[in-house]
């Protein structure tokens, strides 16, 4: 059986790819720049223009190649400083305050890893700062870099690629969303015996969240590498 | 459907930006990040990360996780330890939460990493859509075991109300962030291509 070597296209919420039945000969024709590979199922793909309301899928797996977004560079530049705003406001103001029988007690965030700061546990309150603080603001960082250039159509910066793919690699690492979602877990644990208020430093984090669930979506990863462009 | 693959046509993908080099490249010349063949070769990583984690594991759930001081009495909980306290008094949501959160989906991450692991050697199973999903859900599932070590520390920062309560953390949340950490490098480490690795010797490279 011939194998077949598919564009990358499909219109977008729909679920199929237009195969074209090109021989494997006839690829090494193509330059390689108009290649795209599948980084889940390594299957070949030819780069085809996909339209503002379409997306392309690999045409094996399914897995989302490209996502083209109008816009996008500078809705992530904007999202990020508003992200970096809010990371800012939700460390100095106060996060919770607790009461019970009379007695009461605030913490924030900084409190929070500061839990566990005594004895041999301490690494672990470095390693919690790193993941709902540090990490989160490091990549917002490190996108408003790349992508500041790129959106007034100026050539990218020096590293812009290192700083794009640190970025993407401290994705899974950066837990700011997974911190609030436990801040819930930890309220209905205690909710029986005390009760609960909470600071501004709360709600700036949770907007944080809403704010880098649309950067997430307004980014298109294909078109940021293609403006990055070769070294 | 046969697939014209990367490996199959003497190239090599990046797995970050999605760009195709020849074979022979080490680097991405776009975004810089390694370039690694499809080989059975990475697995190793995968095993290596995966025992560190379940070594980890264990202490995870033999030390306390969380002191708990109440009106002078003080009591040393460890994860499951709270899961019975929890059912003890009647908190059956918050029990089964606790227990599918913090018990058994780091247990079904370890079996499902290791039966990913051992499974793409098999050529009988190559090209399953099923694995792709499995690994789509540990990589996704992964990263929010994390929120345990987050609730003992809102939990202890918060509840420090001197006689009347207070919450202090046990030396158990370490181990488990370690286990986290460990159990998210292995299935990072994890080549999903290797999922679709046709049987040895039926194609060209």
């Amino acid at each position: 059986m011939e194998a077949t070597f598919p564009i990358a296209c499909r219109p977008f919420g729909q679920d199929y790819v237009l195969p074209m039945n090109e021989s494997v000969d006839h690829m090494s024709e193509l330059p390689l720049s108009e290649l795209i590979v599948c980084p889940k199922c390594d299957a070949l793909h030819r780069i085809s223009e996909v339209g503002p309301d379409e997306q392309a899928a690999c045409a094996r797996c399914g897995t989302l190649l490209i996502t083209p977004r109008p816009l996008s560079f500078l809705h992530v530049i904007a999202l990020s400083f508003t992200a970096m705003i809010l990371m800012i406001g939700a460390i100095f103001f106060p996060f919770l305050r607790i009461s019970a029988q009379g007695l009461s007690h605030n913490s924030s965030i900084f409190g929070a890893a500061m839990a566990f700061s005594e004895g041999f546990l301490a690494p672990l309150a470095f390693a919690v700062l790193l993941m709902i603080v540090a990490l989160p603001a490091l990549r917002f960082a490190a996108l408003i870099y790349t992508l500041w250039p790129l959106a007034a159509n100026r050539p990218a910066w020096p590293r812009s690629a290192q700083a794009f793919r640190l970025a993407e690699a401290l994705q899974p690492w950066s837990m700011a969303e997974i911190f609030v979602v436990g801040t819930a877990v930890a309220l209905v644990k205690v909710a029986g015996v005390a009760s609960i208020s909470f600071g501004p430093a709360f709600w700036a984090f949770g907007t944080l969240i809403i704010v880098t669930a649309l950067k997430n979506a307004f980014m298109s990863k294909w078109s940021i590498w293609e403006a990055i462009g070769p070294r | 459907m046969n697939v014209l693959t990367a490996r199959a046509a003497g190239l090599i993908g990046c797995t970050r930006c999605g760009r195709v080099w020849p074979g022979e490249a080490s680097h991405c010349g776009r975004c810089g990040a390694p370039l690694a063949p499809v080989t059975t070769i990475s697995l190793q990583r995968v095993w290596a990360w995966w025992f560190a984690g379940l070594i980890a594991y264990v202490p995870a759930n033999m030390l306390p996780m969380l002191r708990t001081a109440t009106l002078g009495h003080e009591q040393a909980n460890t994860i499951l330890g709270g899961v019975i306290e929890l059912v003890a008094h009647h908190n059956y949501g918050v029990a089964a939460i606790v227990f599918i959160a913090s018990i058994m989906i780091p247990v079904a991450k370890f079996i499902a990493i290791g039966y990913l692991a051992l499974i793409v050697a098999h050529e009988k199973f190559a090209g399953s859509h099923r694995h792709l999903h499995l690994y789509e859900v540990v990589e996704f599932i992964g990263r929010w075991s994390m929120i345990d070590v987050f609730v003992v520390a809102i939990l202890s920062a918060l509840v420090q109300l001197g006689f009347v309560a207070s919450i202090h953390p046990g030396p158990a949340a370490a181990s488990f962030a370690l286990s986290v950490a460990f159990t998210m490098l292995s299935a990072q480490n994890f080549d999903p291509r290797l999922i679709w690795l046709p049987p040895l010797g039926t194609d060209k490279a």
